[in-house]
């Protein structure tokens, strides 16, 4: 039998998630760092070289771009392709053109439905593997991890080879019978849809896993002996105890869905835009640089807006918990 | 473990490596168009071999990876010391920096990146592929390192520091081999991130410095040849082989 708590480093070696350390485990590593080592007052000279390493680094190539992209999207365009110093919001009422409306709404309308089904095939997915025989769960975890790692331009091309229509998928249809000819699969919606749960279901499985595996299976024995039934036991205490792999797997599948511009290319055709294939254009085509540093903006002003979002959520349970707690 | 959810494990696994499955089987295959299996053949990875443009591209692509990895690795692992060990004015920003950048999307930081290096006049090229990949390494090598080394005792470095050891003595002989399994396990991330990317180097690299997932990208688009099958199947390889590396390594020391 399955041991209930205890030593869960040891009968998971932390071996196949050399990423799970980076892009897994953020909201607990990243966001809120967990100690605070004692302050040391001497100054010294290590201590400023790392600091001003650190942040001339961060400020050279994080800050500064974004802030550039920033004054960008208020300037005018030039005949010349670059910018002119016309101060305004011009780009940002472009953006309401109700053809930039619909590939921003059909980009998030996508990525969310792209989340939701990565949550829906990944949370039973990554609950069962922690119920699995302890001996095997790093094997299958690593299974999960390699696809994580693999190029995903190369994981796109390998679903377009069967989506094509003379691929598998379309053989097996005929052989099977359901069909008589070739269905076109490729360059529609639900092609560049399948593409980005293939790319990103690993992206949500890790953190989910990672999060049902800290559960303790005591609060749900402890929730059955006290007559809550499946469902209840799920939605009010293992729901809420692995919110934080939820909301963490949701941002990493959500995000990247709005920006890879090469899935829509090579499954979708130039039909389903993205706002990343859209902002590829803007730069790299067009090279109407301030409207498309509009659109980043509104990219990254969206991307805040839904952090803050989970950020409240997550607060607001700690904060229903402790009410309860009282 | 009922039949049911074992059954679940195993279709979503076949969801996930069926597609790389079917692909490197074909890459075998001697016949030119369709799925039909004609015989085994390696005509697709010997004319991989003899074009000169991909094995350009391909040790383009690995020196890139490697350099940044490295310096992401420099930098990365002495910000995460540094964020650990001390406390400073500023030190919420960066942090916060760093989760910016750990999370903003591909394509907000290569269009970020694009416009800096345009305005500040930097050939696009080697140098700025080399910088953008290491910085969107950076915060994945820091978060690894700081969550391992916020994983152990801090007395341990008063202990050295009580024997008599200088800070730099007490980091270097202390903190940096408690640190070493995540700084490799960053390194090879850092590398895989690299190898990757295809949304980055699509903006910052200019037409003289071509890497290999720009060459595939290109290929794909123009319709699909046995060669890329070839190709595809290598880089996936390669990813086997690193993610076996890595494991490896942290059995061994974590």
């Amino acid at each position: 039998m399955r041991q209930v708590k205890g030593n869960s480093e040891n009968d998971f070696p932390s071996s196949p998630l050399c990423k799970r350390g980076g892009r897994g485990d953020f909201p607990s590593t990243g966001i809120v760092p967990a100690i605070n080592p004692p302050p040391r007052k001497s100054p010294n000279f290590f201590k400023t070289f790392v600091i001003l390493l650190l942040s001339f680094w961060l400020a050279l190539f994080v800050l500064v771009p974004n802030l550039l992209v920033l004054t960008a999207s208020l300037l005018g365009r030039d005949e010349n392709g670059f910018i002119n110093w016309s101060f305004g919001f011009d780009n940002y009422l472009r953006l309401f053109d109700p053809i930039y409306l619909r590939v921003f709404g059909h980009s998030l309308g996508l990525a969310l439905l792209t989340t939701l089904i990565c949550l829906g095939l990944g949370y039973p997915f990554a609950y069962f593997l922690a119920q699995f025989r302890a001996s095997l769960r790093p094997v299958l975890l690593t299974l999960v991890v390699v696809p994580f790692w693999t190029n995903s331009l190369v994981r796109t091309y390998a679903i377009r080879s069967l989506l094509a229509a003379k691929g598998l998928v379309n053989n097996a249809l005929i052989a099977s019978g359901l069909i008589d000819e070739p269905v076109r699969l490729l360059y529609t919606r639900s092609a560049v849809l399948i593409g980005m749960v293939y790319i990103l279901l690993p992206f949500m499985i890790l953190p989910l896993y990672s999060a049902i595996e800290k559960l303790d299976r005591r609060l749900v024995e402890a929730a059955a002996d006290l007559g809550a039934g499946r469902l209840r036991r799920f939605w009010h205490v293992i729901l809420p105890l692995t919110l934080p792999g939820v909301i963490a797997g949701s941002v990493l599948v959500f995000m990247p869905a709005l920006g890879l511009f090469f899935i829509a290319d090579v499954l979708g055709g130039s039909r389903n835009l993205l706002v990343g294939n859209f902002l590829k254009d803007q730069f790299l085509d067009a090279r109407d640089w301030p409207f498309g540093a509009a659109a980043s903006i509104v990219l990254i002003g969206l991307l805040f807006l839904f952090l803050s979002a989970y950020a409240y959520s997550l607060k607001r349970f700690a904060a229903k918990d402790d009410r309860q707690a009282q | 473990m009922t039949k049911l959810k074992s059954t679940y494990l195993v279709l979503i696994f076949g969801f996930l490596y069926l597609p790389m499955a079917v692909l490197v089987l074909y890459s075998f295959n001697s016949s030119k168009y369709g799925i039909r299996w004609e015989s085994y053949t390696l005509d697709w990875y010997r004319s991989l071999a003899n074009d000169e443009t991909l094995v350009g591209a391909a040790f383009n692509t690995l020196l890139v990876a490697t350099l940044a990895a490295s310096l992401a690795c420099v930098v990365g692992t002495l910000g995460a010391v540094g964020i650990f060990r001390y406390r400073f004015k500023g030190r919420t920003v960066l942090q916060g920096l760093l989760s910016v950048t750990l999370m903003s999307p591909d394509i907000v930081m290569a269009v970020s990146l694009l416009v800096m290096f345009i305005a500040l006049h930097v050939k696009l090229g080697f140098f700025t592929l080399l910088l953008s990949h290491a910085t969107f390494c950076l915060p994945f090598v820091t978060m690894t390192v700081l969550s391992r080394l916020e994983g152990f005792d801090p007395h341990l470095i008063e202990a050295a520091q009580d024997l008599g050891a200088g800070e730099w003595q007490a980091i270097r002989q202390v903190v940096l081999p408690l640190a070493m399994p995540a700084i490799l396990a960053g390194w090879l991330l850092s590398f895989t991130l690299s190898l990757d990317d295809v949304v980055v180097s699509f903006f910052v690299t200019g037409p003289e410095f071509e890497v290999l997932p720009l060459k595939i990208y290109s290929m794909v688009r123009l319709g699909v040849k046995p060669e890329v099958n070839a190709l595809a199947s290598l880089l996936f390889a390669v990813s086997l082989l690193l993610v076996s590396v890595a494991q490896c390594l942290l059995q061994r020391k974590g």
